[in-house]
């Protein structure tokens, strides 16, 4: 954990605060939300109760046993709260830098959205959803919300930790603005998209403090479990006293139990450990998302997230890098590769797109050939209609300045190339009476089935050869989708490119499935076509038209940068808006779960020691031959009982860094991954204690501590 | 371990096996309807019945519905069972001129028979009017095995079924399972016993001469009814020369059948199974072993098909089969090691402890029939149970214990056993991260509720019966034996009880106002606080979208799935009765071993 952001699990400044904090939630309302520790708490109190009876010589059991087995139950309580405090407090910690941000700033709130509009100066706190903003170069931006109007450059450092500025604008999908931003230059009207209080951040930071934080859906039904589990136990140590009073009766030798070692009793049975924890490792789950820098709008999320099945991937900047780059220039039959080479870096000078420019850098590798100054020239733009783009370089002048270009007519001295797709292209060439050869159509079919995506350059009527563009695959990705394989999750790749090409990235890439040339609503129509077979499904997106998508999809993850309907839709937001986030949000989902789960078998398991150390110390005065079942040897009933309290008390203490961190997820497959975690957490919990409650006695004995009792 | 029991528990599970799996065969069609829509008669007389019962056989019910109707139907039988007992000195078919029944006895005995339970206060030979034992015990025999049935159809349909808003139709399904289910297997049955020498007759009792007279000593009983105690309180005992037997009679074939298909157990008298009339010969005895478990095995493998995987049905069989064998093992242990005390008087201890068992059958087919009686919700016994040793007595308490779903009652053990698969899935789902899901359905909140209640009730009811029993002077007043042996009588009655067994350590006298209303209490309580929760889960479940299974679901088959579900069980049924049977059975074992040693 060498991140600044993360802090060491006991460090100074967490651990005495949340002392502190474990101390006042001492009190019975804040137990209150936790039935387990509840019954916890009122047997401390109980055995505090006869302790002082006991003190005053009316005792049902020695005082010193009495106290310390109260004293021991008072720190189960403590250790149990100083693990919910300590989570809260690395959560909180997370929280303040990112509240940081949020501090109430002056907010300019127009009547109208128009810059020219009234300004009313007031305290960012006070401002409601829909109301109108103005915002100005050196302002922070006041609250969410989506531009109106403007172009603006914004800092979003303070979210994203990114330096670079980005342009916000009215429509588009870059028109999401997030509060706590600072504007750069220019000036935006914006309306407010939150209230104060229910913005994302806000949301987040309400679920990293517990007691505002709602139960997800599975820790209810683990909470019901854990309940249904204490009443059991409950009524098997309530019944125990009539049973102990009819066995001394029957027997004619003993003392019924005392209510001090029931308690003892029941307290070591009941699910303490996962009790203690839960709350914790629901807390440490949303933190370790926000330390991967993604919020959440709620609990449910992320452990959906868990659940996930199938992984839609955008195939742009999650599986390849960025843009597609050109890697070769194929030329057509009689052309040489520096001629087409020379006329696609012309087609290209104008073109800012990545691509273009990555052919300009191609043409300057290979053969040495430099940008130069145009003169004379028109550049034509892309358009949706022609789908191509390029240059005319017109009249006499423009033609004597080029070298070695005599084969050119000079009346007819206008050169017009262009380049674009190959349809587009052929369109083009044989509406000049050209042709578009089969050489070509080859060389095209070729560079596309290797993924790449072609692209032909002509000259006038004649087809110069065709510029293949590559996709980068990311490295290491396809490891990665071999584990999400390995882990059960489908990835399937969404792109605009055609079939062809779309399948050759995915075998490149290695994912399942691929959705070539998708559109929005092809998106949607795949989600509910994999919901409907009872899949999960998580995305993630940015454009407003991904919205439909991303509100359907189970786990919709949106990018910070994304619009701010795509945020709506979406239940949770990369800060970092990195698609490839998704897969490690799947691994949180899935660690939270697991811990959950390991805790919870590991603190059942651990009640069969427990039973053999509490069972002969508490009947052996009734019937000597109990003592059969003292398997482990204890010293003395009393030592044996307090060392079962001390263990359980000991085990949440040593146990909070595994519900802090989270069990250690492996992809692995379902059974593999089951059998590993019973072995460690079923198999371990029924040993540990053995050894655990041996260790203690034996150190109680060593020590004299209640000898005689 | 001896060549007998391992021959009889294998050949038993085999032909368990041969018979079960072709019955699936037929019950899944029969209860799916597709049985009804292949042979158009059987859907008519569906439809005529429902008419009948006046009821649309097209209704699809709610949960809620499903089970008010069984609810409905269930208090109707009991006050049905309640008056023919009290009135059955009016009524015909009662050769022996019995009188009424007490009413205690009664409410007792008409829950007792209404809940699959059959408990016994009373002896039926001595009691119990032809009538009474036919048209209220045996039919309450039928129908409620067809309850347990329908109960475990409307939670297969729940996960089969997607996004319903119903579970089936109750009156349909119980009369399915009684007509075309347990009616032919009975007659079956009654007349393979029949040829044993089961009798089947309406006769009064007959009296035959002793070619020897008997002489013997018994507690002489005052006018109260109350045995005679001398100054000192010792029994009063007076001598009795008996040169006459009387040889009770009636219509037991036709009982006896149905107590065993049904696993109800209710005998027809009181010495149940052990009586050479209910039970003659060995072979009848194994007809009987194989009677008990026949459908709660067929069920399963039904359930199998049903959900469209058959090894989901083989792995809940595997882990009933290895419990079950299990616990074989250790009950033949513990019954062929013969009391120590008896040893130490010269008695010769190989043939192990024969106290109670019938020499006819032995003690290999005495464990085996007492295991399967209460691995299953039966409760018939050919052993007195209060005789066994007392680890060999442990072994059937902590099977009901185990809320018999060691292939259990008919439905009722395999809705058990589901329970039990919802809270391993909930576990072990968690621990390969992702929220639990069991085939194809989550397991939410409100499932988890459910299974809580149906777990929590029965524990409930043991251990909060049996405390408050041996607190009472009243429940105390019943023990036949002081000590932890008494204990263990008072704790088997309640388990019996509030698991609708119905066996019991007959040492105990129950037929008391207090026990009669005390364990008609459990009984009810612990059939219906499951029941009902069941009838919840499934229709939640049948609410929802099946989800598909990939490679990052749990595996709900296998061997892996099987260890899952045996640990459960046993952890859950350990963790809450450890310490109640370490105060009865367990230090009984240790003392009665434990002195002999010393």
């Amino acid at each position: 954990m060498s991140h600044s952001k993360n802090l060491a699990l006991f460090d100074r400044t967490l651990a005495v605060p949340a002392l502190v904090e474990a101390l006042r939630k001492l009190s019975p309302t804040a137990q209150w939300r936790n039935p387990v520790m509840f019954v916890v708490w009122v047997g401390s109190v109980l055995t505090t109760v006869l302790g002082v009876q006991a003190s005053l010589g009316h005792g049902e059991a020695p005082a010193g046993l009495i106290w310390s087995i109260s004293a021991w139950l008072w720190f189960t309580v403590l250790f149990a709260n100083f693990a919910e405090a300590l989570a809260e407090g690395r959560g909180k910690a997370q929280a303040a830098a990112l509240r940081a941000t949020r501090k109430n700033v002056v907010a300019k709130k127009l009547a109208s959205p128009s810059r020219t509009a009234k300004v009313q100066v007031l305290d960012s706190a006070s401002l409601r959803k829909d109301d109108l903003v103005l915002v100005e170069a050196g302002d922070i931006v006041p609250a969410d919300g989506e531009v109106l109007d403007g172009v603006a450059s914004v800092d979003e450092s303070a979210i994203t930790g990114e330096s670079a500025p980005v342009i916000r604008e009215s429509g588009g999908d870059f028109s999401a603005l997030t509060g706590g931003t600072r504007v750069l230059s220019d000036w935006l009207v914006v309306r407010v998209t939150a209230n104060p209080g229910e913005a994302f951040l806000d949301r987040m930071i309400a679920m990293v403090e517990n007691a505002k934080r709602k139960k997800t859906p599975n820790e209810v039904a683990l909470t019901i479990l854990l309940v249904a589990l204490t009443l059991t136990f409950l009524v098997v140590c309530a019944s125990l006293l009539p049973f102990s009073i009819y066995s001394v009766a029957a027997a004619g030798a003993g003392a019924p139990v005392s209510i001090t070692v029931l308690v003892a009793l029941l307290v070591c049975l009941i699910p303490t450990t996962i009790g203690g924890l839960l709350s914790a490792i629901g807390v440490a789950g949303m933190s370790r998302m926000m330390q991967a820098n993604v919020i959440a709008t709620s609990g449910r999320a992320v452990e959906a997230a868990g659940d996930v099945d199938v992984l839609l991937l955008d195939k742009t900047g999650t599986i390849t890098l960025g843009n597609r780059q050109a890697a070769a220039f194929i030329p057509a039959p009689g052309i040489s590769e520096q001629q087409l080479a020379d006329a696609a870096q012309l087609a290209s000078l104008a073109d800012e797109t990545p691509e273009g420019r990555s052919i300009v850098v191609l043409a300057k590798q290979l053969f040495d050939l430099r940008s130069r100054p145009l003169h004379d020239a028109v550049f034509i733009p892309f358009t949706a209609q022609t789908r191509m783009s390029g240059v005319d370089i017109g009249g006499v002048a423009a033609a004597m300045a080029e070298e070695g270009d005599v084969a050119v007519d000079i009346k007819a001295a206008t050169r017009q190339i262009r380049k674009g797709a190959a349809s587009a292209i052929k369109q083009y060439v044989v509406a000049q009476g050209g042709v578009f050869s089969d050489a070509v159509t080859q060389s095209v079919d070729d560079a596309a089935r290797r993924g790449s995506t072609p692209l032909v350059v002509a000259e006038g009527a004649r087809v110069l050869g065709v510029v293949e563009l590559k996709d980068i695959v990311k490295g290491g990705i396809k490891t990665r989708f071999a584990e999400l394989r390995q882990m059960g999750i489908k990835t399937i790749m969404i792109t605009g490119d055609n079939r062809l090409t779309a399948a050759a990235i995915a075998a490149e890439a290695g994912v399942d499935d691929f959705l070539a040339e998708a559109r929005p609503e092809d998106k949607l129509a795949l989600i509910r076509e994999h919901q409907h077979a009872g899949r999960l499904v998580a995305m993630t997106g940015d454009g407003t038209n991904d919205a439909p998508a991303l509100a359907q999809a189970d786990v919709a993850v949106a990018m910070n940068s994304g619009t701010q309907a795509a945020k709506e839709a979406g239940n949770m937001v990369d800060l970092d808006s990195n698609p490839t986030k998704l897969i490690e949000i799947v691994e949180i989902g899935k660690q939270m779960l697991m811990t959950r789960g390991a805790l919870t078998t590991f603190s059942v398991a651990n009640d069969v020691a427990k039973y053999f150390a509490i069972i002969p110390a508490a009947f052996a005065v009734t019937y000597p031959q109990l003592k059969a079942l003292d398997v482990m040897h204890l010293t003395s009933p009393a030592t044996a009982i307090l060392s079962a309290v001390i263990f359980n008390a000991l085990i949440i203490m040593a146990l909070i860094p595994l519900a802090l961190k989270g069990v250690r997820y492996r992809a692995l497959g379902a059974a593999t991954l089951l059998r590993r975690n019973l072995l460690v957490y079923g198999v371990g919990g029924i040993l540990v204690p053995f050894v655990g409650i041996k260790l203690i006695d034996m150190a109680l004995g060593a020590t004299g501590w209640l000898q005689g009792i | 371990m001896n060549s007998s029991i391992v021959f009889q528990t294998g050949l038993y599970l085999l032909i368990l096996a041969a018979l079960a799996w072709p019955l699936s065969r037929y019950l899944a069609s029969l209860l799916d309807g597709s049985l009804a829509a292949r042979h158009g008669w059987i859907g008519q007389v569906d439809r005529a019945v429902c008419r009948l019962l006046g009821t649309d056989a097209e209704e699809d019910m709610s949960w809620w519905r499903y089970a008010m109707a069984l609810l409905l139907f269930h208090v109707a039988g009991t006050v049905f069972v309640y008056a023919l007992q009290r009135l059955q000195g009016v009524l015909p078919l009662n050769p022996q001129q019995l009188g009424a029944i007490s009413p205690d006895s009664s409410f007792n005995t008409a829950i007792s028979f209404l809940t699959n339970t059959n408990w016994q206060g009373y002896a039926g030979e001595s009691t119990m009017s032809n009538l009474t034992q036919m048209l209220a015990l045996a039919v309450q025999n039928f129908v409620s095995a067809a309850t347990g049935i329908a109960v475990v159809c409307a939670l297969i349909r729940g996960f089969v079924r997607r996004k319903a808003s119903g579970v089936g139709n109750a009156w349909l399904d119980l009369h399915r399972a009684t007509t075309w289910l347990l009616l032919p297997l009975s007659i079956v049955l009654a007349l393979a016993l029949v040829s044993q020498g089961v009798i089947q007759n309406f006769k009064p009792n007959q009296t035959a001469q002793l070619t020897e007279a008997v002489v013997y000593q018994q507690p002489k009983t005052g006018a109260d009814g109350q045995p005679l105690k001398d100054a000192k309180g010792n029994p009063v005992l007076e001598t009795v020369k008996a040169s006459t037997q009387t040889l009770p009679m009636g219509p037991v074939a036709s009982q006896e059948a149905i107590k065993m298909l049904g696993t109800n157990g209710g005998g027809f008298f009181n010495a149940n199974s052990a009586h050479p009339y209910e039970n003659p010969t060995p072979l009848a005895n194994f007809l009987q072993m194989l009677a008990i478990f026949l459908i709660p095995a067929a069920l399963v493998f039904m359930f199998g098909r049903w959900v469209g995987d058959w090894r989901q049905g083989a792995t809940i069989i595997a882990a009933m089969t290895l419990l079950f064998v299990a616990m074989v093992g250790v009950e033949y242990w513990a019954e062929s090691h013969a009391n120590p005390l008896l040893v130490q008087l010269g008695m010769d201890g190989h043939a192990g402890n024969l106290e109670g068992k019938e020499t006819r059958f032995g003690l290999a087919a005495s464990a085996l029939f007492t295991v399967i009686t209460t691995a299953a919700s039966c409760g018939a016994v050919n052993t007195m149970h209060d005789s066994l040793m007392p680890l060999g007595g442990l072994v059937p308490m902590w099977l009901m214990k185990l809320g018999e779903v060691v292939f259990g009652g008919v439905g009722a053990g395999l809705y058990g056993m589901l329970i039990y698969a919802i809270l391993a899935v909930f576990l072990s789902g968690l621990m390969i991260g992702r929220t639990p899901e069991y085939l194809g359905k989550k397991i939410d909140a409100f499932e988890m509720k459910m299974v809580a209640f149906a777990i929590l009730a029965t524990p409930m009811l043991v251990l909060g019966g049996t405390a408050l029993s041996v607190m009472l002077d009243v429940g105390k007043a019943g023990m036949a034996n002081p000590g932890a042996h008494g204990f263990s009588e008072v704790l088997y009655a309640f388990t019996s009880a509030a698991n609708n067994n119905g066996s019991a350590f007959a040492g105990l006298s129950a037929n008391t106002p207090y026990y009669n209303l005390m364990l008609a209490i459990a009984m009810w309580v612990g059939r219906f606080t499951v029941i009902v929760p069941v009838l919840a889960i499934a229709g939640r479940l049948a609410s929802k979208p099946r989800l598909a299974v990939t490679a990052g679901t749990l595996p709900t088959h296998g061997p892996l799935f099987t260890a899952l579900l045996i640990g459960t069980v046993v952890i859950v049924g350990a963790l809450t009765y450890i310490p109640a049977l370490a105060l009865g059975p367990i230090v009984e074992h240790l003392q009665l071993f434990g002195e002999v040693a010393r």
